[in-house]
């Protein structure tokens, strides 16, 4: 049957000439590069703004008065919030594609492992450090993963939204990664305690400046302040310095070869966050008439954030001392943390902000 | 002997689903160094720790939703190889152009409601739940837009579909749809994410939205969006699931059941009011498929909303103690079919054909028996306008929304749901802080007066959100030139006359419409013309709206 409702019986492109017949890309953005990318076509403007195209203005408000989304969410100013875009270029499909194959990764290592007996050859100190130690810091990438959960909601564009929510959705991940490979690696091994984990995480007081510096994060108000000090101060300062300058360098020397491939999937993800991070900081730091504003608003959540940070990091020292091997000490990895912060504040024009703190 | 296989030669045996929740709802602790910061308020108050139904974990959602997604593209890429465009119905593609420039906004709000609703219960089970669906509908919004640029590019007339988001903030039909989505992440927490989204929009809803709407899609020809819109549909059992639990939470506290019954009330009827609206007329108005056997939107409706959701759902809702308005359920019914709720929504669309930006075309006789058939009643009402229709889209006829020939009324928008007030005899008008709005219907001024408000039924309700905005999108061009109106919104062709908005389906720049066509008619703003009236003069213009117009006979 051909199609009744066209005038040349044909619905598809090129079927017939006329005015716009071949407008064929969308027409209200202006991408950043010289042709718009994919990223761009299923992520701007989804998010609606009254200076944009909102031309009713947002039509139910909150008890206050306040409509969905205000720029005022943030302390920090732009004169175009619209002007970012994620260099990782996420939307669904690359998300999925990529969280997939993480999860499948770290799945066949845990399977191989166990299947091979890996874990019965772990030293017994390092079981111990797992449980513990491991198990304590899962519940710090969830703590990031809930408070980049919250901080989506507020953001004033569909793209900082989005870059959020991903950045959530990879800390989310690796937290139950890491419960699940605790859990399974485990479960041939005497005497395995997973609780040990969150008891360490409430109570030792190894971790306590962690959870303060994680509590602060969640705490604050300010979405934005949320996202800066999850990736530009947090992760560089602590979370790097425990995942890779730790269990990925001080594992396999104990007997644990599984650890590390678990654990490196979270760095791979940190790179696409921060790069995100950065590019989003840099334009607000950059920005014609709020940069310097900015960049003292900044430089007050890196203080804020890197004292907390800097006693975390202090306060975990101890642990680079309990394994039976060392391959690492402590302060050369953090010597290699703090190069990492001010080099990632460099970027920012605030390369020396932290000084005096650390 | 039993034979062995690979599967018995790696089994493994690993950690069990609910255990492995139950390990991850323990990720979460309480606070002790700085509190939590506050997202939203709610007045109610929930003790009770909800249960996560779905007892899913992010290692099998991640795989999974990866499957689904590879079906997706992979049929996506078979309809351009099978050639689907070529006998895709344009008359179906084209409300596809305002039903996709609404819903990824919906979607992704969804996603943003989640992070309000995650804290307002006490534990962690559930808010696995919650970040699931967060990730879902950053997956739906984002595959929608996806769907939508896919049309753009292989569709004959992209026009339309090239402003698309664009559109969604000007055009007098998408506000309703942003009445739908802001619904979603402003106001009371548990009124928006929990009650008007999952309860009633998702539970309810969807099924009209994302699994009606794709039969007829494939009725038409178009397969992609059938293959979307069921994977996303595969989705919500996990956010019904979600909504359900956080509900049953709410009701062991009686002091929430008075705020439960409003927000029901509230949420079931904008969602009827709203998605009827829209959906009705997509799928009634866009087919050119007439087959007598289908079901209509209207017995669809009555299966899927009537008899799953208010006689499964929500009625059960009672032995909780929890009022349930049946009338409304009953009043909503009656307005799909006595009161013709969906065609008189089909030819509003229709009447604005020219700030639209997709084409509409005439329905021909073919439909109107099919439309006699389902809707006794309807040639009478409707035949006439459709043919009038049919005759004033060639260019040079005087357009149909100021044409006097037909006798059409433009409408008075309801204040509430934001559709005009299109069941005439239903019209009511209240005052809010000393001025006059009009309303669709009783619950609609319900709705805005008195569950909108400061307090309920004496309760006081300081989170409970506010109507804003510009709300009557005619307010906006009232007094304009409606050729001038068009170029405003940027409804126009790249050559800079030709209207992207067209009453047909006729694909040659000889056929179409351009600025010069509409070029001398002024836009009036009803809500404006019914303030500046006296008392009395408001009264008779009310009788006579009530009194309804009688469409002129078209020869």
């Amino acid at each position: 049957m051909g199609v009744l409702s066209s005038s040349v019986g044909s619905g598809a492109a090129g079927a017939a000439k006329f005015s716009d017949s071949d407008s064929r890309k969308y027409r209200y953005f202006d991408p950043k590069g010289k042709r718009q990318s994919h990223y761009e076509d299923v992520t701007v403007d989804v998010q609606p703004d009254p200076e944009r195209y909102l031309i009713q203005d947002w039509i139910i408000n909150f008890a206050n008065g306040k409509g969905a989304y205000e720029k005022d969410a943030t302390a920090a100013r732009s004169s175009n919030w619209h002007a970012f875009r994620a260099p990782d270029e996420e939307w669904e499909r690359t998300h999925y594609q990529r969280q997939s194959k993480i999860v499948t990764m770290v799945q066949s290592v845990i399977s191989n492992a166990r299947a091979n007996n890996l874990p019965e050859g772990y030293d017994g100190v390092w079981r111990k450090i797992l449980q513990k130690h491991l198990g304590a810091w899962k519940h710090a990438e969830f703590g990031l993963g809930t408070s980049l959960m919250r901080a989506q909601r507020f953001g004033y564009t569909q793209m900082i939204n989005n870059a959020t929510l991903t950045n959530s959705s990879y800390k989310l991940r690796l937290s139950q990664d890491i419960t699940l490979f605790l859990a399974e690696v485990g479960m041939g091994l005497d005497g395995w305690n997973d609780e040990l984990g969150k008891e360490t995480w409430l109570n030792d007081p190894i971790w306590q400046g962690t959870r303060e510096a994680i509590e602060s994060i969640m705490g604050a108000e300010d979405y934005l302040e949320q996202y800066f000090a999850s990736n530009i101060i947090f992760e560089p300062m602590v979370a790097e310095l425990i995942r890779s300058g730790f269990f990925m360098r001080v594992a396999a020397a104990n007997g644990d070869p599984i650890t590390p491939p678990v654990i490196s999937a979270a760095e791979a993800d940190f790179e696409r966050n921060l790069a995100n991070t950065i590019d989003l900081m840099y334009t607000l730091i950059n920005d014609p008439q709020h940069g310097n504003a900015n960049k003292a608003l900044f430089s007050e959540w890196a203080k804020k954030h890197g004292a907390l940070a800097n006693k975390a990091a202090l306060g975990l020292q101890p642990i680079w001392s309990e394994p039976h091997t060392k391959p690492v000490s402590f302060d050369d990895v953090r010597a290699q943390s703090h190069e990492r912060v001010k080099h990632i504040l460099g970027e920012l024009g605030i390369g020396d902000v932290l000084n005096g703190i650390i | 002997m039993t034979s062995l296989t690979l599967n018995k030669i790696t089994s493994q045996r690993g950690i069990p689903v609910g255990e492995a929740a139950k390990k991850i709802a323990d990720l979460g602790w309480n606070p002790s160094y700085v509190q939590e910061a506050a997202v939203h308020p709610s007045d109610y108050k929930i003790n009770k720790e909800p249960r996560d139904p779905m007892k899913q974990v992010l290692r099998s959602y991640f795989p999974m939703e990866e499957e689904k997604d590879n079906r997706v593209y992979g049929a996506l890429d078979a309809a351009l190889r099978g050639d689907m465009f070529r006998n895709v119905e344009p008359r179906w593609v084209e409300w596809m152009k305002l039903f996709l420039a609404i819903i990824p906004f919906p979607e992704i709000s969804a996603a943003r409601s989640m992070a309000m609703v995650a804290r307002l219960a006490p534990g962690e089970e559930l808010r696995t739940g919650f970040t699931m669906q967060m990730v879902d509908e950053f997956r739906h919004s984002t595959i929608q837009m996806n769907l939508k640029k896919w049309y753009m590019e292989n569709y004959i007339d992209p026009a339309g579909f090239d402003i698309t988001e664009e559109a969604f903030g000007k055009c007098y039909a998408t506000t309703i749809g942003r009445q739908f989505g802001e619904g979603f992440i402003t106001g009371d927490t548990m009124t928006a994410a929990c009650m008007y989204l999952t309860v009633v929009a998702e539970t309810a809803f969807t099924n009209t939205l994302f699994v009606a709407m794709p039969s007829e899609a494939a009725r038409n020809g178009d397969y992609a969006l059938p293959t979307v819109f069921l994977s996303v549909q595969s989705d919500e059992s996990r956010h019904i699931g979600n909504g359900h639990s956080l509900l049953m939470a709410a009701l062991k506290e009686p002091e929430n059941h008075l705020l439960l019954e409003r927000d029901l009330r509230y949420s079931f009827w904008q969602n009827h009011a709203i998605v009827d609206a829209a959906i009705g007329t997509f799928i009634e108005y866009g087919t050119t498929n007439r087959d007598k056997e289908k079901e209509s939107y209207a017995e669809m409706w009555h299966r899927w909303i009537f008899e799953d959701y208010y006689r499964t759902y929500m009625l059960p809702l009672e032995k909780y103690g929890i009022k349930v308005h049946h009338d409304d359920v009953q009043t909503a019914w009656k307005r799909i079919t006595e009161k013709m709720y969906v065609h008189n929504t089909a030819q509003f669309f229709a009447v604005g054909w020219p700030v639209n930006f997709w084409r509409i075309e005439a329905q021909t006789e073919k439909d109107f028996e099919w439309f006699e058939h389902k809707y006794p009643g309807w040639y009478a009402k409707f035949g006439d306008f459709w043919k009038w229709y049919a005759k004033l889209s060639t260019p040079g006829q005087k357009v149909v929304t100021f044409n006097e020939d037909v006798g059409y009324v433009y409408p008075h928008r309801c204040w509430s749901c934001l559709v005009p007030c299109l069941v005439r005899e239903d019209i009511v008008t209240d005052y809010i802080d000393g001025e006059l709005h009009t309303f669709a219907h009783e619950i609609d001024r319900w709705t805005a007066v008195e569950a909108f408000a400061d307090e309920y039924q004496g309760r006081p309700t300081p989170a409970m959100g506010k109507f804003g905005g510009k709300r009557e999108w005619e307010t906006l061009y009232d007094g304009w030139d409606l050729a001038d109106a068009i170029k405003d919104l940027n409804f126009v062709r790249q050559d800079g006359k030709t209207l992207i908005p067209q009453p047909h389906m006729r694909f040659d720049d000889k056929d179409m419409w351009t600025l010069d066509d509409v070029r001398g008619h002024t836009l009036a703003s009803p809500l404006k013309m019914i303030r500046g009236m006296s008392e009395q003069e408001r009264e008779t213009h009310l009788a006579e709206y009530r009194a309804g117009f009688t469409i002129n006979p078209c020869n």
